[in-house]
């Protein structure tokens, strides 16, 4: 039934069948370029319209900055061209393997809300993050500066899913770090915590940039000029080397 | 066979999943739910319709020392095709389906039918063909996570009856076993009769 | 120690059979008899390894810098069934008596999803080479492990009294899921 095996008809029909399988992918590729890049750009703003608060332009471009020796990717929300919000996306190791959250962070300290991106939890007990609308909900407008970000059995505030304090710990982590990336971006430097912790009573409400700068200049390792042109970059998306 | 035997031979006679017991892998990975398992059935079926048919149309011209390669490149390429049409379209049935989608080329069902069926038929034959064994995979996954669904989730085709979990250990993966385990018993026990 | 963390987690935590359902065809149907299960295991445990470090050089120097990932269904297969046809060549020329042992086995591993199960995943989970290479040596011991297990038990189920409805395919099948709860025990070691 098949053609005779001679070299030359295998090599013909197997350059054949390339080409053809090739232009058939060509065409494809080029047809669904731009649904597949629409497609995850869409996915990309619900997640960022959902942790953030609704006033302000949010912007969709990737920004990146060092924390604790880790590359933490956020996005910033702007009201009349000032930074008012920003959302950070939050990695850390859950019981099953990485849970990735990314959390909406207002000035202040406060948490505007979370949304799970991927996780490897089990179904029925860690999955629950995603789904456990109390354990989910009081997150959103936790504010870092009355409550603490830690399960109940560690002395915090936040209420854990039954069963599954290892991935309550873990998403509890991925958000409380998500805050103090927040506060790097904002100061620069030194996160709000830290600056408290040196004694300086150090808080992120509206207070303007400048005076966060006097603050933790003192406190900082790092040249006030550095922290000034950051707390005037509007965008507050420098890399914070 | 008649044109229609071609088809509903898939379903019961020539079930893939009961009978021939191919495509195991994605058949255990993907009935965690009835949607699940029927969102993955499609695709293969996607698949073995366009391989079958291709691979008929080529067969008698292809020369038979390198006749696996040809046929794998030729299902590849609709994989691949696959993957970009459901990454375009419906980009959260994709994450959802994750590594299976690309391990359709392996699927010894289409490589299988392709050996089996369409290099020795016509191409009308082939893609009946094609359309019944992907029927019958289809709906053995269908049924599959639908009972997984049921017992493990206390839902059905996504609308929850039960308030509350199941026996989560359905949608694990022992339960995947199991199921498929005890369904090959009640259907070889229904197809004898 | 991370690479122990892989190696645990790819034996038992994850086990490819067991958890991941990559490769199920061949481990049902070479579980018969241990002398098979062992010679497929050392074959695949191969085959894995050497596949995966292969396609992760293909997608690291080729695919990536081209924007090409999109070929890398078709690229990763096509590699993978070279490899077993130069592993088969190989075999024949250094050990006839192991080439005859695995018979049809040993073609059959293409088709495998193991192995092109893995080489996608290592791609997916971002490792670079040496975490790659653990990673798919250790898939590999898991698959044996799980492997040689099932064929001793399923020697024994050979010889026990299962209802005729159960015999073969769904006495395996329930097995297996036994196999799987247990291997559940392993979640949240590492």
């Amino acid at each position: 039934m098949a053609a005779q095996s001679s070299f030359r008809n295998m090599v013909v029909c197997l350059t054949l069948t390339c080409l053809l399988c090739a232009s058939i992918l060509g065409v494809v590729y080029a047809v669904t370029l731009n649904p597949i890049r629409g497609a995850s750009q869409k996915a990309l703003e619900s997640a960022l319209s959902l942790v953030l608060p609704p006033e302000g332009e949010i912007s969709t471009e990737a920004l990146n900055v060092e924390f604790e020796g880790r590359n933490y990717e956020y996005y910033v929300q702007t009201v009349d061209g000032e930074p008012s919000a920003w959302a950070v996306k939050s990695e850390v190791n859950g019981f099953g393997g990485p849970l990735t959250v990314l959390v909406g962070v207002k000035r202040g300290g406060v948490v505007n809300a979370t949304k799970v991106l991927s996780h490897s939890e089990t179904p029925g007990l860690g999955a629950k993050c995603q789904s456990d609308e109390h354990f989910i909900g009081q997150f959103n407008g936790f504010d870092t500066c009355t409550s603490k970000l830690l399960v109940r059995k560690d002395g915090g505030d936040v209420d854990a899913i039954t069963a599954s304090t290892i991935t309550s710990r873990a998403y509890t982590l991925a958000v409380s770090n998500a805050v103090e990336v927040v506060g790097v971006v904002i100061t620069g430097t030194v996160s709000d915590r830290e600056a408290e912790k040196i004694g300086q009573t150090a808080s992120l409400s509206d207070t303007l940039p400048a005076e966060a700068k006097d603050q933790t200049v003192s406190a900082s390792n790092a040249a006030p000029a550095e922290a000034k042109g950051l707390a005037t970059n509007n965008d507050g998306g420098q890399d914070n080397e | 066979m008649s044109k229609f035997g071609l088809i509903t031979k898939g379903l019961i006679k020539e079930n893939p999943t009961f009978v021939l017991v191919l495509g195991m892998c994605p058949t255990l990975a993907t009935t965690t739910s009835a949607m699940n398992g029927l969102e993955m059935g499609l695709a293969t079926m996607f698949v073995l319709i366009l391989s079958n048919i291709v691979i008929s149309l080529i067969a008698p011209a292809v020369p038979d020392k390198v006749h696996i390669p040809v046929y794998i490149v030729v299902i590849a390429t609709f994989v691949t095709v696959l993957q970009l049409l459901m990454q375009a379209y419906v980009p959260d049935v994709y994450a959802t389906l994750g590594l299976f989608i690309p391990l359709i080329v392996v699927n010894c069902i289409v490589l299988g039918r392709a050996e089996a069926f369409a290099n020795k038929n016509s191409v009308a034959d082939s893609a009946l063909d094609g359309i019944g064994i992907g029927l019958g995979f289809t709906l053995s996954l269908t049924v599959i996570g639908l009972v997984r669904e049921i017992l493990g989730s206390g839902s059905a085709f996504g609308f929850k009856f039960m308030a509350g979990d199941g026996i989560l250990a359905f949608v694990m993966a022992p339960g995947a076993f199991l199921v498929l385990g005890y369904l090959m018993v009640l259907f070889n026990k229904l197809a004898k009769k | 120690m991370e690479y122990v963390l892989i190696i645990i987690s790819a034996i038992f935590v994850n086990n490819v059979v067991l958890s991941q359902f990559l490769g199920i065809c061949p481990f049902l149907g070479v579980s018969n008899k241990l002398s098979t299960a062992t010679g497929m295991s050392g074959a695949v445990c191969f085959v894995i390894t050497l596949a995966t470090v292969v396609t992760f050089l293909l997608n690291k120097y080729l695919l990536v810098p081209f924007g090409l990932e999109f070929l890398q269904t078709i690229a990763f297969i096509l590699v993978i069934a070279a490899l077993v046809q130069m592993v088969e060549i190989v075999l024949k020329k250094i050990s006839p008596s192991l080439y005859q042992a695995l018979g049809i086995f040993l073609p059959l591993i293409t088709t495998n999803c193991a192995v092109l199960g893995v080489a996608l995943s290592v791609v997916q989970k971002d490792f670079n080479l040496a975490q790659a290479t653990v990673y798919a040596f250790a898939t590999s011991l898991g698959y044996g492990v799980a492997m040689i297990l099932f064929a001793g038990i399923r020697e024994h189920l050979a010889q026990s009294d299962v209802p005729e409805a159960f015999k073969g395919l769904p006495i395996a099948f329930i097995t297996v899921s036994i196999m799987a709860m247990a291997f559940l025990g392993f979640a949240g070691l590492v």
